[in-house]
């Protein structure tokens, strides 16, 4: 098992160094000058040539990425254009509201997920199959941000239940778990949910299928075994493939929640994002992006040796 | 492969033996739910081609006395938007958008994606290394982040969306290619064409590319149903699309301001987008339980 997770953690360096490349790269793909968001229009050239050197943009690139790593290694992401706060600070503060989304998104999708699949798969081919099939691809194929708008049309427009936007009384403050805050999770939260309950739901049916289909359960059933223990069978030969999907969702819904978080005016790190990109401020896109996939690479590496420490099979291969 | 070897032996002095791709076309056609599904895109998608012919109002006249107009007004079926243009024919006019930005960037990424992965999974040994380790990387980050991550740094505009969405779906289309072409390469037939002298390139073009296409289309087809949604979102963002032009995705970013007063009206780009991308997912499960002829 040490071993297992040894070369899983070292094979983690080099993409979490790529990643870094990558999202260093794309500033510099960015059309035009990257001081163009703080400098004056009428800037002398004097100044933006001051401001590049400020900055460091005006040493080579290999120069720029290995001071920017050496930086970043140290928590130090730079700070944002706009606001002058450090972008780790800004970065880290959002990624508790999306967290907050994500675990409510998660225990919603997961659960309906799990049992639709599970049902599917066990009654392949009645009716319950096809209502389960049908309500997972309707989920993998929403489109999210709308199906966030249509839930604010009925909930918040028409029955005026639920607010539309935000996450809390009196905009956005800190976040507790009391009611007031949590009617502002519910809309967006049902939102996320939709799409790892659809993927969830396709996934465990067809494992399902796959088990129930083998040998082995054949030979349960001929011993006398009752269903309900066959069928715990069943769930225990799914589990390590179905906790890789949740968790790649998981990171998913994390890393993708831009859309969600602009329907809802969520304070997370989508919104963050959001701002960032239409504000043109590069330091905090980088920084946001970076933070998310890194989330994103760590959560796999989680995923993997959970998988593998729940499936003797997985460390053998 | 053995079941499908005995079914054809079985088959073949009854009839003329049939060929995979036509036994696939007709479990295909057989299919109720897939065929709805392709008839309905073939509706949208003649609609949106041939939308100046359909005596529509014109999508970009709009009128300040108008605006708003309820589902179902006289003169305008579907209402208007909140600049007084009418939605039947934005909702038409806006296919022509939002369908190529949804689905260019999987045909470009289905031929960039499989041209690494077969040659990847033929070559073997170092390239292989080399372009599937290139690949890791991309997957390292959520598909929806990549695409935005690359167009908000490229900035706005269609061409900046299709090039994004493009490079999320290259590697996911190269891994699928890799392995397919993997799994044919060790196959006997190929062995038999190498011992017999074919080159490389014959092998690839002759012996494997007609063996891992099918798989890897099937699997782009799925992946219709993602680049349209996500597609529609850079829009609704502001990142694709710039208005006055009709795009499912822009018009549902615009009209958001409107779910006060006219709700239904705001909400139907959406629907639009909706019934597109799982006309694509029903049709590609289709594909592929047509093409899984054991079952």
């Amino acid at each position: 098992m040490f071993v297992y997770i040894a070369r899983r953690v070292v094979y983690v360096i080099p993409i979490v160094l790529s990643v870094a490349l990558v999202c260093f790269l794309l500033v510099h793909i960015t059309p035009g000058d990257p001081l163009v968001a703080i400098l004056p229009a009428d800037a002398s050239q004097e100044l933006a040539q001051q401001l590049r050197v400020a900055y460091g943009f005006d040493r080579p690139l290999p120069v720029q990425f290995g001071l920017w790593l050496w930086r970043a290694l140290h928590g130090d992401l730079g700070s944002s254009i706009a606001t002058g706060r450090p972008v780790l600070a800004e970065v880290m503060k959002a990624v508790g509201n999306t967290v907050t989304l994500a675990i409510a998104a998660a225990a919603i999708g997961f659960t309906l997920g799990l049992f639709f699949g599970l049902i599917a798969g066990y009654f392949r081919d009645t009716w319950v199959d096809k209502v389960a099939t049908s309500i997972a691809i309707a989920g993998v194929s929403v489109p999210h941000y709308w199906l966030g708008m249509v839930l604010v049309i009925i909930f918040s427009v028409q029955l005026n239940w639920l607010p539309a936007v935000g996450a809390g009384p009196g905009g956005s403050g800190s976040w507790a778990w009391d009611w007031e805050h949590i009617k502002y999770l519910v809309l967006p939260a049902i939102t996320t949910s939709v799409i790892p309950m659809g993927i969830v739901t396709r996934t465990v049916r067809a494992l399902t299928g796959d088990i129930l289909s083998q040998d082995f359960v054949e030979a349960l059933r001929a011993k006398g075994l009752q269903e309900t223990k066959v069928f715990r069978h069943v769930i225990k030969n799914a589990a390590p493939t179905a906790l890789a999907v949740m968790g790649l969702q998981l990171g998913y819904m994390l890393g993708g929640s831009i859309l969600i978080e602009t329907v809802f005016s969520w304070p997370g790190s989508g919104l963050l994002l959001n701002s960032a990109i239409f504000q043109r401020d590069l330091p905090l896109l980088q920084g946001t992006i970076l933070v998310l996939a890194l989330f994103f690479v760590f959560l796999n590496l989680l995923v993997d040796i959970a998988q593998a420490s729940i499936d003797p099979r997985i460390k053998r291969s | 492969m053995t079941a499908m070897t005995d079914t054809a032996l079985q088959a073949a002095p009854a009839t003329k033996a049939r060929g995979y791709w036509a036994t696939v076309g007709r479990r295909i056609v057989r299919d109720k739910v897939s065929m709805a599904c392709a008839f309905i895109l073939l509706l949208i998608f003649l609609a949106a081609i041939f939308a100046p012919y359909l005596h529509l109002a014109d999508p970009y006249q709009g009128s300040m006395i108008r605006r708003l107009r309820f589902i179902g007004t006289p003169n305008y079926p579907l209402g208007t938007d909140e600049l007084g243009r009418d939605m039947l024919a934005r909702l038409i006019y806006g296919g022509r958008l939002s369908l190529l930005i949804g689905i260019l960037p999987v045909i470009l990424a289905f031929f960039i994606g499989t041209g690494l992965g077969v040659v990847a999974g033929y070559v073997g040994g170092k390239l292989n290394t080399a372009i599937m380790r290139t690949v890791d990387v991309f997957y390292a980050f959520p598909s929806v982040l990549l695409a935005i991550a690359i167009s908000g740094a490229l900035g706005a505009g269609i061409v900046n969306s299709i090039v994004s969405l493009t490079i999320v779906f290259v590697p996911q289309i190269t891994r699928v290619a890799e392995s397919v072409t993997t799994g044919v390469r060790n196959m006997d037939y190929v062995e038999a064409a190498r011992a017999s002298g074919a080159n490389a390139f014959t092998i690839m073009r002759v012996h494997m590319l007609g063996n891992v296409l099918g798989s890897i289309f099937v699997y782009a087809t799925g992946l219709i149903s993602v680049s349209m949604i996500l597609a529609a979102g850079l829009s609704f963002l502001g990142l694709g699309t710039k208005p006055p032009e009709p795009e499912w995705g822009l018009m549902l970013n615009t009209l958001r301001t409107a779910i006060y007063v006219n709700p239904w009206v705001a909400a139907l780009p959406g629907a639009m987008i909706f019934a597109v991308s799982i006309c694509f997912n029903l049709l590609s499960d289709g594909m592929r339980s047509a093409m899984d002829i054991r079952n």
